[in-house]
């Protein structure tokens, strides 16, 4: 559980999410954290083969325990060095098993700004409307770990 | 963080249905047709496709049951119209997502506020 993390979604938008949370770190530290890959691989947990390059992709594989089998394409749209950085990508799910290629990607930003306490970072993903709303309902098919397991949480709670 | 506790996972359950009644090409195709033409009747949605109106009677019932679509009467005949539970997808999905930037988000603090621990 994240206290600071607020989130806001405007009326009934299914577009967009966006997440706002306070770092207590200077703002170099967490700029360093997401702009370089070596270190957003680290709490991301994602294998990065190369660094970010605006206009350029990099190419992962998920470290996350469970999630192991997927790759993203991570595609750098702008590199504002300690204010903003921005990608597209697939979004979620990720079956390894089809060509994304020719489908709209979501657009993902993260925007630094100074905070009494230290850096306040904002991470908006965007663009979910115009993925086919089947795709969207296969995210509940594909999660495994996630949909059923939290199928067998409720059979516990229920039992 | 909004998704936790037994709400949560009870709201998601219920959910299952309607993504399983979903895993069919005609039955989206169906839907993709009563959202850009608005309510059809089965006459109108089976015109033009090589599937018989039986079997689209019987996916109309399967995507009315998890409530996806419903029917009314015009004169003697069944008109189809999609249901709200559309947006429900919609919304799901995006709670999922931001879930997972959820996680996302406290491992960057962590990594981020436990870098500078150590250094003092």
């Amino acid at each position: 559980m994240t206290a600071k993390t607020r989130e806001s979604r405007a009326g009934a938008s299914t577009d967009r999410i966006e997440k706002r949370v306070v770092l207590r770190a200077p703002r170099t530290r967490v700029w360093r954290a997401i702009s370089d890959a070596s270190q957003f691989a680290t709490w991301f947990r994602v294998k990065l083969d190369s660094g970010f390059v605006e206009g350029r992709s990099t190419h992962g594989q998920i470290t996350e325990k469970g999630y192991e089998h997927l790759k993203i394409e991570m595609q750098v749209q702008r590199i504002e060095p300690e204010r903003y950085f921005a990608y597209r990508w697939h979004p979620y799910p990720m079956d390894p098993t089809v060509d994304y290629s020719t489908e709209p990607t979501t657009l993902v930003e993260f925007t630094l700004e100074e905070a009494a306490e230290g850096t306040a970072l904002t991470i908006v993903e965007s663009g979910f409307d115009r993925i086919p709303l089947a795709r969207r309902a296969e995210a509940y098919r594909m999660n495994d770990g996630g949909w059923n397991g939290q199928i067998k949480n409720l059979e516990r709670y229920v039992a | 963080m909004s998704r936790s506790g037994a709400a949560a996972v009870l709201k998601d359950a219920q959910a299952v249905p309607v993504f399983a009644a979903l895993a069919d090409t005609t039955r989206l195709r169906l839907l993709r047709r009563l959202s850009v033409e608005g309510p059809l009747s089965i006459t109108r949605l089976s015109k033009g496709t090589r599937v018989t109106r039986q079997a689209i009677t019987r996916h109309l019932y399967a995507l009315g049951d998890v409530g996806l679509v419903r029917r009314a009467r015009k004169g003697r005949e069944q008109i189809w119209d999609l249901n709200a539970k559309r947006l429900e997808i919609a919304r799901q999905y995006l709670d999922h997502v931001a879930a997972q930037w959820d996680s996302a988000a406290a491992r960057l603090k962590a990594f981020v506020e436990n870098q500078e621990d150590e250094r003092r």
